[in-house]
């Protein structure tokens, strides 16, 4: 009976990580003091951009306020992605989504995954979901999609032979050099890096991890990305958002 | 280029101090930096910001390579009249950009 507890409770504990610890408790008080004051956080010079955006049709389009009226309406979207588009049942991300609607409702041209608009515009919407639980579907196509990203953080790669896990899950909170190692949580982007000096995509910071244990990176639109993209998003339910984030 | 961020009280009383905060988006690249085939980045910084309130310069900066991108001021200013704070800054291509708000003193 004892073992059979055990066992459910094993089975049913979800994700490893139990309760998230946000890496915005590991980037030391200024980091936090920064991200915590609006107008402090250079994250907002990106928001204000995208808000702008928001609002300006693209040439010969529609502008995303022309459907989706104010920029208020996406509280929660941000939130839930990636998720699997309704229409073709294919998983994206929030930036995958953008250049869908710009594609399929807007006719505009589709943006750079990390250019300076489409980072605008995910901050902006991103913004609005500030302090929600970060909750995405695991059903239907997602499913599979999490399933894939679960076994990509736990594989070993590069020439230093790591995987995702064996530092943001058995080592965190433990030191690399000077700095904490964080939990590795998606709650936070599109996020400011003192580092990067600009503000940048998951993918982005994904990639910094692969070339640190010098693996080839994945391609910002691969799959893969989103499959661990979707498997951040999930080991990190119920953080709140961050977006835009402020880290060391 | 992003609009700056400022923060600053619409209004304030006669004599009191009050702080301006500005975020200006810029790359201020320090000159230090090669690219991916080892060229040098040409230096591309602020180097000088400007306030004026009512005409009157009241706060003056030169900034140097090691500020970082994206530079957030905080200065303090006395409250005399209600009229209009500029604030200018210069980068080394020699473009000027200005922002202004009001302030009412009563």
């Amino acid at each position: 009976m004892r073992a059979a507890a055990l066992l459910a409770l094993l089975l049913f504990a979800g994700p490893a990580v139990a309760q998230p610890r946000s890496g915005y408790w590991d980037a030391g008080p200024q980091v936090r003091a920064m991200q915590d004051d609006d107008t402090a956080n250079p994250g907002f010079l990106w928001v204000e951009q995208g808000r702008a955006a928001w609002q300006a049709p693209p040439p010969g389009g529609k502008a995303c306020a022309g459907c989706h009226g104010d920029i208020a309406a996406m509280r929660g979207v941000a939130a839930r992605y990636p998720a699997a588009d309704p229409a073709s049942g294919a998983p994206v991300d929030l930036a995958g989504r953008i250049n869908l609607c710009r594609a399929v409702n807007q006719s505009a041209p589709k943006l750079a995954r990390e250019g300076a608009e489409m980072l605008a515009l995910a901050a902006a919407i991103g913004v609005e979901s500030r302090g929600l639980p970060q909750r995405i579907a695991t059903d239907g196509p997602m499913a599979s999609v999490i399933a894939r990203g679960e076994a990509l953080f736990r594989t070993r790669m590069g020439q230093l032979n790591l995987s995702c896990a064996q530092c943001h899950e058995a080592r965190a909170g433990a030191r690399l050099g000077g700095a904490v190692i964080p939990e590795g949580h998606a709650n936070a982007y599109p996020e400011y890096r003192l580092e990067w000096q600009t503000i940048g995509s998951l993918a982005r910071r994904i990639r910094a991890c692969l070339t640190g244990v010098r693996a080839e990176p994945f391609a910002a639109d691969a799959p893969e990305m989103l499959e661990l993209e979707a498997w951040l998003a999930l080991r990190g339910a119920g953080l709140p958002m961050e977006t835009p984030g402020v880290r060391p | 280029m992003a609009r700056p961020l400022i923060n600053a009280p619409k209004s304030v009383r006669r004599g009191e101090v009050f702080d301006i905060r500005i975020l200006i988006a810029h790359p201020m690249e320090s000159g230090q930096r090669r690219d991916d085939v080892g060229k040098p980045i040409p230096r591309e910084i602020i180097n000088r910001f400007v306030c004026t309130y009512g005409g009157e310069e009241v706060f003056r900066a030169e900034f140097f390579p090691a500020i970082a991108a994206n530079p957030f001021l905080t200065f303090s200013v006395s409250a005399v009249e209600s009229g209009v704070i500029v604030m200018t800054w210069t980068d080394d291509l020699g473009a000027s950009q200005f922002e202004s708000i009001e302030i009412t003193v009563t």
